[in-house]
């Protein structure tokens, strides 16, 4: 078994080989079942995987496959190499699963480009899901950092896959550049990791965590702040958020799978991975659930203004993003990933929603030229429907499972204040979700009218892969029933939780009676659920619905209103809508101040300070320059070779032996 | 053959020069065809070098050393070690590929360029194997007279300015390294009564503290303006802005290595004591470097002065590798000198194929170049990702582990350091979108020709370089790892008798 987990990584690998290399000369209709195609074995290889490892005893479910040692160097090793265990193997279906489904979508999205552009699409596409597995893979902080970066790069490469558009490359660059940035921060952690523990393995790092690390301790801190760092970048969290929502220059597919449903994720899923550090930094796990609290509510306010539909979607995942950070930052890993998942399913129907009504509609992306195109795209129409209730959090559906668990587990960590965020969080999603819905499908079409006669449903590629996602996004969630619920209803486990036990195992020890963070379903059950459980999810579901009407009576009953709104406070309404105006703030407090110190360190320092200072001796040289070159100019050059040499001996003799 | 294989590397392109001095001026094409055949041969018959050089082994291998100036210890004395060995082969790839490079590129005194370049081997070789002092400073000499020519009569319009200001800058730090190896040379003889001017001897020998620091200075001045560091950088701008292509590749891959290599080989171990007193500076200022030169690449209108300021930084990392002091940094350091040379050697590689095409530097003249010439995009951005650092290609093993190996003393420094590595990701991707991405605009920068076969002779194997480094360096690193322990191990040791800097009294000698 363990012997061939290579084979997950390695068959989009080839993929990106055959599509890269040979794509152009096979012709569209090759690529388009070779790119799919290796995902797709990929997956199916990972679901023998997970197979496998369901049918081992709970204590005995990982692999790990060492390929070879990649840097050596002094006391410094790195390998490549795998390890899966219940954590990784759930990523890694998600990543081929979800990511398959998107391969098959994009092959019908993406049948405008040409032999040449539909080879590159497909390449990417396939380099993105190795780098990925990569991430979720990895046995140690490098190799994970190189999935982490490869990634990265693909974001970049597909966000400005259209690159004749000079905003959709810009928009690249800058999501790899800000990407960088907490990149800095993920290399310093993996400094520090190496010089505490002097290796870089999780076999080797992780079970010293609690030995080697003091509790709250400095150390402890600044690996877990700098490793944070990095995740606020990749997942988009305050304050690196800022490329997210421009990455959406990018083909829909893409924003679905990496912007959406696997990506953005990583820094989740790596802080649940490095979660024994986490825990013996309270105050960096406190500050990982501020910000993700923080982010979660700043974004779904900003997704409230927004007419583009993949804009909308991009801050509800930013948003979204940071309910994943609430929960792991109160300890509650297994929720932060339940949240990952199911999340991975839904949104990624929601983009590749949008895009089935951004292809009917030729390219059209903004909401007020939309409407009513509910009769035209049923399928679009029935899954978005199943996508945005489970966003909201109604149940039964997948979200509903997944906010819940999150929401409730802040509460039990005794964080009534972040709750109420969280809470008020998942009454702005209701309503910004379904403001988007009853946009895009109610009222009357608001667009040309020529545009109006070319609406068509998509053809299966595209519309299979929206129904699969709108099945797991209502069943999705049952894999993790909570206790209060899973309990009366004849004692169905928390599959989801029991499935994640071994790895977060640590966290429910320290955590102490952390309820269900490990231990088996009738230790869950025998907890019991207390009344206040109970009310809370009342809560939440009666403030989704609340958002659900405020939608229905704001864009479908009064649909004059919004706009009487806005006018009557046009501050705040363009506040919002300028998305608070930080992009305009980082440009005039860091971007131009520092191409301005640039400018001066290359005309004050370089020209002026060095090469000024030596004025005189400048002005000799250009003096005697102008001397050689008039004479280099007759074009005896073999002369002057041997001149110049003779020169230089006899000035190296007359050193030599004069001193 | 061990005897003389190295005096066969190094002399087999003055050999080369008499054949091609022997074709007709006016045939050029015979001359390129010559010179690329002798390049090539040349190459083919160093490259066993890889695999007959064992790591293992003794520290310096092909040993030659028989007397040359007897009166005064000279010896002609060649040898290498695992970083000369890494440095010379990747030299010798780059020539075929420079004349490849400098096919059309060249149409002036095609002979002369040609002769000068085979003349240029030959010196850089002997600075990558002189195990002499006086050996060593005689091709280190060498060297620049025919870089200054080629960018002095091959270059752009204002190619003698950056000539005469390249050849200075050098000459004046040769002479303040040669008046160095004098003093050295005469305080060997008061020591131990002997002349030599052999490296081991002088590696052996204890210098006061005093005498070491000033020594230190004296090579590391020659060394950092060839590296080149802040604040002695400003001849390399002009320098690779005005040189012809092929000028510029062997100028940033391999010259600017003498002086990295300068340091490795001669200033630390002979001055071991120095170099560590001396670190925290000569660190501050690589890392003031890798900032800077960053922050000024930044703002260049230029793509080839952005190359080469990049360069800069990138040799700032190398430096502060050198100065880790430990193995991780130095294995770092070293793999970044080869690192460099492949990549941004590329980078000038591909500027020059840019200029040949479209006639310009100028980033705002060039635009969406993608559209038409794909196969270029491509190499040009693996190229552009090797140079900043992109994990799985070969910039990141080396300036990882450089920064790895500083962490360790320095965590602050490293920290500055790593700001490079934001900042390079940020003037790279920069330069590469407006160049390749976006709208044509201009009309000249529509249907451009992609590249043909000769070019792609030249990339391929550099990009192939690339990724095999990325993917799989142990090959490299463990050529070279007996050699930094060792280098480690030198630099690190403490002064025996306690006479370190603190104690100025003269020691005697010890052999």
């Amino acid at each position: 078994m363990a012997s061939w987990i290579w084979l997950v990584p390695v068959l989009p690998l080839a993929g990106v080989l055959v599509n890269g290399l040979l794509g152009r000369r096979l012709g569209k209709r090759a690529v388009s079942l070779i790119g799919p195609g290796v995902v797709g074995a990929a997956f199916a290889a990972a679901l023998v995987i997970f197979l496998a490892l369901l049918g081992r005893p709970a204590d005995d479910r990982t692999l790990s496959q060492t390929l070879y040692t990649w840097l050596s160097a002094g006391d410094f090793s790195a390998t490549v190499g795998f390890l899966v265990d219940p954590l990784s193997a759930t990523l890694m279906l998600v990543v081929t699963g979800v990511g398959f489904l998107i391969h098959v979508y994009s092959a019908g999205y993406m049948h405008a480009e040409d032999d040449a552009g539909f080879a590159r699409y497909f390449a990417y596409l396939n380099l993105f899901t190795f780098a990925m597995l990569l991430l979720v893979m990895a046995d140690n902080f490098l190799l994970l950092f190189v999935g982490w970066e490869g990634v990265g790069l693909c974001s970049y490469l597909l966000i400005g896959f259209w690159f004749k558009e000079r905003e959709n490359a810009e928009a690249g660059k800058k999501a790899f550049i800000v990407n960088r940035i907490g990149d800095f921060g993920f290399l310093l952690g993996i400094f520090l990791i190496f010089g505490t523990f002097g290796s870089v393995a999780f076999a080797d790092v992780l079970p010293e965590a609690a030995d080697t690390l003091a509790p709250g301790g400095d150390l402890a801190y600044w690996i877990c702040l700098l490793l944070f760092v990095g995740a606020v970048g990749k997942s988009a969290q305050i304050p690196l958020y800022v490329w997210l929502p421009d990455a959406m220059a990018g083909p829909t597919p893409v924003s679905a799978l990496i912007h959406a449903a696997t990506m953005v994720t990583a820094g989740v899923y790596m802080i649940a991975r490095a979660h024994a550090l986490y825990l013996m930094a309270p105050a960096i796990l406190a500050v990982v659930a501020g910000i993700g609290a923080l982010t979660a509510l700043y974004a779904a306010t900003i997704g409230l203004a927004q007419t583009d539909i993949k804009k909308v979607l991009a801050y509800s995942t930013i948003s979204q993003l940071g309910y994943m950070f609430l929960g792991v930052g109160v300890g509650a890993f297994t929720a932060g990933i339940f949240h990952l998942v199911t999340h991975s399913f839904f949104k990624a129907l929601l983009f590749l929603g949008a895009g089935s009504v951004i292809h009917a509609l030729h390219g059209e992306q903004d909401m007020r030229r939309m409407g009513g195109l509910k009769a035209d795209l049923p399928v679009t129409y029935w899954t978005i429907l199943l996508a945005t209730l489970a966003i909201a959090g109604i149940p039964p559906l997948a979200g509903f499972f997944s906010k819940d668990e999150i929401l409730w587990r802040v509460w039990e960590a005794g964080h009534p204040a972040l709750w109420v965020i969280g809470f008020a969080t998942a009454g702005l999603t209701a309503l910004y979700m379904f403001r988007l819905f009853f946009l895009t499908f109610h009222g009357g079409f608001r667009g040309p009218t020529e545009a109006r006669a070319h609406v068509h449903e998509s053809p299966p590629s595209m519309a299979i892969p929206l129904v699969v996602l709108g099945a797991l996004s209502v069943f999705g969630g049952w894999i993790g029933l909570p206790h209060a619920l899973g309990g009366p209803l004849g004692g169905i486990p928390n599959a989801f939780e029991e499935w994640l036990a071994p790895v977060f195992h640590a966290a429910a020890e320290i955590h102490g009676a952390a309820p269900g963070g490990g231990g088996t379903a009738a230790d869950g059950a025998a907890h019991g659920a207390p009344a206040i459980e109970y009310a809370l999810m009342a809560a939440s579901v009666a403030v989704a619905l609340l958002g659900i009407l405020l939608a229905w009576s704001l864009y479908v009953r009064n649909p004059a209103l919004p706009a009487v709104l806005s006018a009557r406070s046009r501050g705040l309404h363009r506040l919002v809508r300028d998305k608070y105006y930080v992009d305009e703030i980082y440009a005039a407090l860091v971007v131009r101040p520092f191409d301005a110190l640039s400018r001066f360190a290359w005309r004050a320092v370089d020209d002026g300070l060095i090469d000024g200072l030596g004025v005189r001796g400048t002005g000799w040289l250009v003096g005697l320059g102008s001397r050689v070159a008039s004479r280099w100019q007759s074009g005896y050059v073999q002369g002057y070779v041997v001149v110049f040499f003779g020169g230089v001996v006899a000035i190296l003799a007359y050193y030599l032996f004069g001193g | 053959m061990a005897n003389f294989y190295l005096t066969a590397i190094l002399f087999l392109p003055i050999l080369g020069m008499a054949l091609v001095a022997g074709i007709p001026g006016a045939r050029r094409t015979a001359i390129r065809q010559a010179t690329l055949a002798v390049t090539t041969l040349h190459f083919l018959i160093a490259l066993p070098l890889w695999w007959l050089y064992d790591p293992a082994g003794e520290p310096y291998q092909f040993v030659e050393r028989v007397p040359w100036i007897e009166p005064f210890g000279i010896e002609y004395h060649l040898g290498v070690d695992g970083v000369s060995i890494l440095l010379a082969l990747l030299t010798i790839l780059l020539m075929p590929l420079s004349v490849l490079g400098s096919w059309r590129y060249i149409d002036r005194h095609v002979k002369e360029f040609h002769l000068l370049l085979l003349l240029l081997t030959t010196a850089m070789l002997g600075v990558f194997f002189a195990l002499d002092l006086f050996v060593f400073y005689v091709f280190w000499e060498l060297m620049l007279v025919p870089m200054a020519f080629v960018i002095g009569i091959w270059g752009g319009e204002e190619r003698v300015y950056a000539a005469v200001k390249f050849f200075l800058y050098t000459f004046v730090g040769g002479l303040v390294m040669l008046l160095g190896i004098v003093v050295l040379y005469f305080h060997y003889q008061q020591m131990t009564g002997g002349y030599s001017t052999a490296l081991p001897d002088l590696v052996a020998l204890e210098i006061a503290g005093g005498m070491q620091l000033a020594l230190f200075l004296a090579f590391a001045f020659a060394f950092a303006i060839k590296v080149p560091m802040f604040p002695f950088h400003t001849w390399l701008p002009d320098a690779h802005v005005q040189a012809p292509a092929a000028g510029s590749v062997i100028l940033a891959a391999v010259l600017l290595k003498m002086g990295t290599y300068g340091f490795y080989r001669f200033a630390m171990p002979l001055f071991p004591d120095a170099a560590r007193v001396l670190l925290p500076w000569i660190a501050g200022l690589a890392v003031v470097g890798v900032i800077y030169g960053a922050m000024v690449a930044l703002v260049q209108p230029n793509m080839k002065k952005l190359v080469a300021y990049s360069s800069v930084s990138h040799l700032g990392f190398v430096m502060l590798g050198l100065f880790a002091l430990n193995a991780i940094g130095v294995q770092g350091a070293v793999i970044q000198m080869i690192n460099h040379g492949l990549s941004t050697g590329a980078l000038f590689f591909l500027c020059g194929m840019l200029y040949e095409r479209r006639h310009t530097y100028r980033i705002d003249e060039l635009g969406g170049l993608s559209a038409s010439m794909p196969l270029f995009a491509a190499i040009f951005m693996i190229v552009t990702l090797s140079s900043i650092g992109l994990p799985g290609l070969n910039g990141f093993v080396g300036e990882f582990l450089i920064l790895v190996g500083i962490f360790q003393s320095h965590p602050y420094l490293t920290a500055a350091a790593t700001v490079g590595v934001i900042l390079a990701a940020y003037y790279m991707l920069r330069m590469y979108g407006r160049v390749m991405f976006g709208p044509a605009g201009r009309e000249a920068n529509r249907d451009v020709p992609d590249l043909g076969a000769r070019e792609l002779w030249i990339l391929v194997p550099i990009v192939l370089l690339i990724v095999w480094i990325g993917v799989y360096p142990r090959p490299f690193l463990d050529r070279t790892a007996p050699s930094v322990d060792r280098f480690v191990e030198i630099v690190t040791r403490e002064a025996p008798s306690g006479a370190g800097l603190a104690g100025a009294s003269q020691v005697p000698a010890s052999r």
